[in-house]
């Protein structure tokens, strides 16, 4: 009883450094496809309009609804206090430091991320791939580095984006329904939100969870079975694993920025 | 008759069955040749090994000289690019039109003005009468045009060799002839070799200058086309004509069918 445990928690631990093992030499082979691939800006571009463009949509609904929620949410504390009008420091704060990287990222995994795993996944399965490379043409160069790269330019303007408008439903809910003073909410954001603490933070996390994002993505697809069930399992953990690494990559990076860790 | 491709002692082993033990053959140029043998004897696998994208636990695999699984990535897409592959699902990039899949190679490989590159994959898709499809995208095209243009494109680099996995496979007489004509022509007006993976008896006689048999990790039986017809085994006399039984079983392995009826009674 005890050796099977054992032996199931040994052939589960090494299936985990196996793959671990996996997904590093294919992040080295794509950072080594870099070069190459910068030479060929179309392929990006390409790449930035189907992963960040078609993203555009849930990304500005979703920032105005979470700033609406937070402009609301933060009126209701504030005023008990006679703070109300912090309210702009508050939401911007919150939206710049945490929910802003966090959520786009959250949204970017479940949108682009799901979407670049089925396509890879499926290029594999109807062995894309393989006529690629029997045509000479490196896959990792070909497909996935733009889409890399794609990810890695998207993910902290889509982050940005998300930021802004979230700022915006913080003011459209403050200022226009709950009668805040536009002047204060404005000039107490800008007085509290440091340009390198808040903001260059804030990007850091969205540019450290764009290359998570992305690089579970492309390895899920490009690892999956080829198969119907393959691909669905690729989808369905390119969103699991994507949000745990997000998720758990936020509290190591808010420790070391602004917990004096 | 100079070998493009030279196999020795070939093994190669999927999980825990042995695909090939020990085969050796010879791929001469100019010739179409043909690899048959029963569904699962290894004939993909082996095209994939020819193209050096499988690796063998033992034995070597010469290419136009070169040792296919012991170069260099940059040595192996050299080699590659001499070869052509159409595989069976016609393997078309889904989100390019014919066109554009037919000019892959070139945009890739060259960097041909936009104007001679039209004329070039034009002239392809006329070779295999497509031309007038070349703006329609691989869903709108059936099983026979999807090959048809897969075939447009393995042949755009004017390779040397070309592969090709089951091209015969779930298409009507018409599409089937269409093909075999395709590939006879295309061998003979582009000096090209030919190498053909096939279970469909009638019409791999009619192309092959010379066949391998394979069937459970061995050659079993090679030659002309002639040679095979009037071979006296008879496994090769059941493959060929397709009987349901004989050296190859009808019934899979099991006990006593009376005593199987009776257990529990």
């Amino acid at each position: 009883m005890i050796a099977a445990t054992l032996q199931n928690i040994g052939t589960w631990a090494l299936g985990l450094f196996e793959n671990l093992g996996r997904a590093s030499i294919f992040f080295g082979k794509i950072i080594a496809a870099i070069p190459h691939t910068l030479t060929r800006p179309r392929l990006i571009i390409k790449e930035i309009y189907s992963i960040g463009v078609l993203s555009l949509t849930i990304i500005v609904v979703s920032g105005l609804f979470v700033g609406m929620v937070l402009g609301l949410q933060g009126y209701i504390t504030l005023v008990d206090f006679g703070a109300e009008e912090s309210l702009g420091v508050v939401v911007a704060m919150t939206l710049v430091r945490e929910l802003g990287p966090v959520v786009t990222a959250l949204l970017f995994a479940g949108r682009a991320g799901s979407a670049l795993a089925a396509e890879i996944g499926l290029m594999k399965a109807t062995e894309q791939l393989s006529s690629m490379e029997m045509m000479a043409v490196d896959p990792v160069k070909r497909i996935i580095t733009p889409r890399f790269i794609g990810g890695f330019i998207s993910v902290p303007l889509l982050t940005a984006i998300f930021t802004a408008v979230g700022i915006l439903g913080g003011r459209l809910v403050g200022v226009g329904l709950l009668g805040i003073d536009e002047g204060s909410y404005w000039s107490q954001m800008q007085a509290n939100v440091d340009l390198i603490d808040d903001v260059a933070n804030g990007m850091i996390k969205g540019v450290v969870f764009a290359i998570a994002c992305v690089w579970i993505a492309l390895y899920k697809g490009y690892d999956a079975m080829p198969t119907a069930e393959g691909i669905s399992l690729a989808t369905t953990h390119t969103v699991v694993n994507s949000a745990l690494a997000v998720l758990g990559l936020d509290f190591i990076l808010t420790a070391l920025m602004f917990g004096n860790v | 008759m100079e070998s493009i491709v030279q196999i020795r002692d070939l093994h190669f082993t999927r999980g825990p069955r042995k695909i090939f033990n020990g085969i050796s053959l010879d791929i001469r140029a100019n010739q179409v040749t043909a690899f048959m043998g029963p569904s699962g004897s290894g004939k993909t696998t082996l095209l994939k090994l020819i193209g050096g994208q499988l690796k063998p636990e033992k034995g070597t695999v010469q290419v136009f000289g070169e040792d296919i699984h012991n170069v260099d990535q940059n040595t192996l897409y050299a080699v590659r690019k001499q070869m052509g592959m159409l595989f069976q699902s016609g393997a078309l990039l889904t989100d390019l039109n014919v066109f554009e899949n037919v000019a892959f190679p070139l945009r890739e490989h060259t960097q041909l003005p936009e104007q001679i590159m039209r004329d070039l994959v034009l002239l392809k898709l006329e070779a295999v009468g497509l031309r007038g499809a070349r703006k329609l995208m691989p869903s709108q095209l059936s099983g026979g045009m999807a090959r048809r243009v897969a075939l447009a494109r393995a042949i755009v680099l004017d390779p040397s060799m070309i592969m090709y996995d089951e091209p015969f496979t779930g298409l009507d007489p018409i599409t089937k002839g269409t093909i075999v004509t395709l590939i006879k022509e295309l061998n003979e007006s582009m000096g090209l070799t030919s190498v053909i993976v096939s279970h469909d008896v009638d019409e791999t006689l009619s192309i092959a200058d010379y066949i391998y048999v394979i069937s459970e990790g061995e050659i079993v039986e090679f030659g002309t086309p002639d040679d095979l017809v009037t071979s006296s085994s008879e496994w090769m006399q059941q493959f060929l004509q397709g009987l349901p039984d004989g050296p190859v079983p009808f019934h899979y392995p099991s006990d006593n069918f009376k005593e199987d009826l009776l257990v529990g009674r």
